[in-house]
């Protein structure tokens, strides 16, 4: 397993969002998480990553283990656990700076590279996210002059420049309109074959099209994790059968 | 005309009426100070030292004093200042500690500037025994900038969107890089424009430099930071007030007050270039 969620609780203040969640993500396949608003399912992604180490009031226990190895022990370097577990999020959130600044970001920031090394991986990266055709041009423009689909490509594109094992997607498409939508889509099974992939998602379709396996949240827990086939086409918990049924959400 | 037309009417008028009084004003004070101004200044105004009891040659050392003045208090209080603020807003958590600090910061803007003069008296010129100089003028002002460009700088910083953030730490930056690559960038124009405007207020201010550096009358310049000087305020106060031929002067008086909103204006002119210019490249 790439990386395995045991017992995650975590509550803000007082409330209790994560009641003790276990979930094992197998290498390069993607996992989505699904579930009504408010279950928690973009809670347990950004544990993942430790990003809720930036809210004082969130405590985490339990643990996360990338490749066995804690994320959480003392003696991590939450930068170098961020750099390996990559995040795209809900919003394109490009830097304002130009193209070609904002994927080789994650490389000045992370050691040595020379020029031509960056410009090489930058190019790499824009490939490898199908923008590097539309922007090869306007390199050195800003990012925010992108479309809002190009610009969640570009964010993509950033992650990937970096070379991390996972990459956390937080409701990646919910900004997007349905044709740029499909391209990050057909895009997150090209990066199947080299990075495992946690999406959270609204969109049940979506799921399907994407995902190997699949966790339905309720309320801060994991109700049924199946392959994702079997989840849609034969529930085993009742709770999960009313939701992909449309009872509730 | 149904009544709410007419309410509407009047809320709108009085609203007018009320900014074309506050315009009026402002276009009164420049219109009073460029038409009686504006005849006293010549290129002899502007660089030639005052003669004969300042009833005639120019301004020069006041106009090199002030400048210098403002750029030591420039040096002082962006540094700190910026620093602070950083701190304050990416740092410090929420406790009421800090938010009282904040609170302290905020209340020492509205301190009055003497009581920062007889401050920089007592630390400057005394216990650190700096004497009347342009340096403890410097720190005085410095003083009186810093809660200014700390809030300013403060509220420029959280306007940065949590997302630029949270962006640069997922892909493996540290808290100082995010802060340095994309916090501090998008917030500069509005800390700049902070910091000029602070430092436009300090470059008019007479009281915190009366006491703590600025000479009636020199006839040299300054040699180092810790010689007295000549302050634009400062003589324009001298040559209002209490000059012994204060008709004589009034001209100059005119001209000086004319040749210190034009350097204020200056400095607002760049504050505006800075933020347009930084606007448009992204």
């Amino acid at each position: 397993m790439k990386l395995q969620a045991r017992d995650i609780r975590l509550s803000f203040g007082a409330k209790e969002v994560l009641k003790g969640i276990d979930l094992d993500i197998p290498e390069k396949q993607i996992v989505a998480l699904i579930g009504p608003s408010g279950c928690g399912k973009s809670t347990l992604l950004r544990c993942m990553n430790r990003m809720h180490d930036l809210v004082p009031v969130a405590k985490v226990t339990g643990d996360i283990l990338l490749d066995g190895e804690s994320v959480y022990g003392p003696q991590v370097d939450v930068v170098e656990v961020r750099r390996r577990i990559g995040m795209v999020f809900q919003k394109p959130n490009p830097f304002p700076k130009s193209i070609t600044d904002n994927v080789a970001y994650g490389l000045k920031m992370n050691g040595n590279w020379s020029a031509a090394q960056i410009r090489e991986r930058v190019e790499e990266s824009l490939r490898g996210s199908g923008l590097w055709e539309e922007v090869k041009d306007q390199l050195d423009q800003s990012a925010l002059s992108l479309s809002g689909g190009q610009q969640q490509r570009l964010c993509i594109a950033r992650t990937v420049a970096v070379r991390p094992e996972v990459i956390l997607m937080d409701e990646p498409c919910s900004a997007l309109d349905p044709i740029s939508t499909a391209r990050v889509e057909e895009l997150m099974l090209e990066l199947k074959k080299e990075f495992t992939i946690v999406i959270v998602t609204h969109n049940m379709q979506q799921a399907q099209r994407v995902a190997d396996k699949t966790a339905f949240m309720y309320l801060g827990e994991v109700i049924e994790y199946r392959d994702t086939a079997s989840l849609f086409a034969s529930p085993e918990e009742e709770l999960t059968q009313n939701y992909l049924e449309g009872s509730f959400g | 005309m149904k009544q709410r037309n007419l309410q509407q009417l009047i809320g709108i008028g009085s609203l007018f009426l009320a900014t074309f009084i506050v315009i009026s004003f402002l276009g009164i004070i420049l219109w009073d100070i460029l038409s009686k101004g504006a005849g006293a200044v010549s290129w002899e105004f502007l660089s030639d030292v005052p003669r004969k009891g300042m009833t005639e040659g120019g301004i020069f050392p006041a106009i090199i004093g002030t400048a210098i003045l403002t750029l030591l208090t420039a040096l002082f209080s962006i540094p700190l200042g910026v620093a602070a603020a950083v701190y304050l807003s990416e740092y410090a958590d929420d406790t009421w500690l800090t938010r009282l600090i904040r609170a302290a910061i905020r209340n020492l803007a509205g301190v009055p500037s003497i009581i920062y003069g007889l401050f920089g008296v007592a630390i400057f010129v005394q216990a650190m025994s700096l004497d009347t100089s342009l340096i403890a003028s410097g720190l005085t002002l410095g003083l009186l900038t810093l809660p200014y460009i700390v809030t300013t700088s403060e509220e420029a910083l959280r306007n940065v969107p949590q997302a630029f953030r949270e962006g640069s730490l997922a892909l493996g930056a540290t808290k100082w890089q995010t802060i340095r690559s994309v916090v501090l960038p998008p917030a500069l124009p509005g800390i700049l424009t902070g910091s000029i405007l602070g430092l436009s207020r300090a470059a008019g201010e007479t009281a915190p430099i009366l006491f703590t550096g600025v000479a009636f009358y020199l006839r040299y310049l300054p040699t180092s930071v810790y010689d007295q000087f000549m302050a634009l305020p400062y003589h324009l106060y001298i040559l209002s007030t209490q000059h012994h031929a204060i008709e004589q002067v009034r001209p100059l008086a005119y001209g000086t007050a004319l040749v210190l909103i034009s350097l204020i204006f200056l400095l607002n002119l760049v504050a505006f270039w800075l933020r347009a210019n930084y606007r448009q490249s992204y």
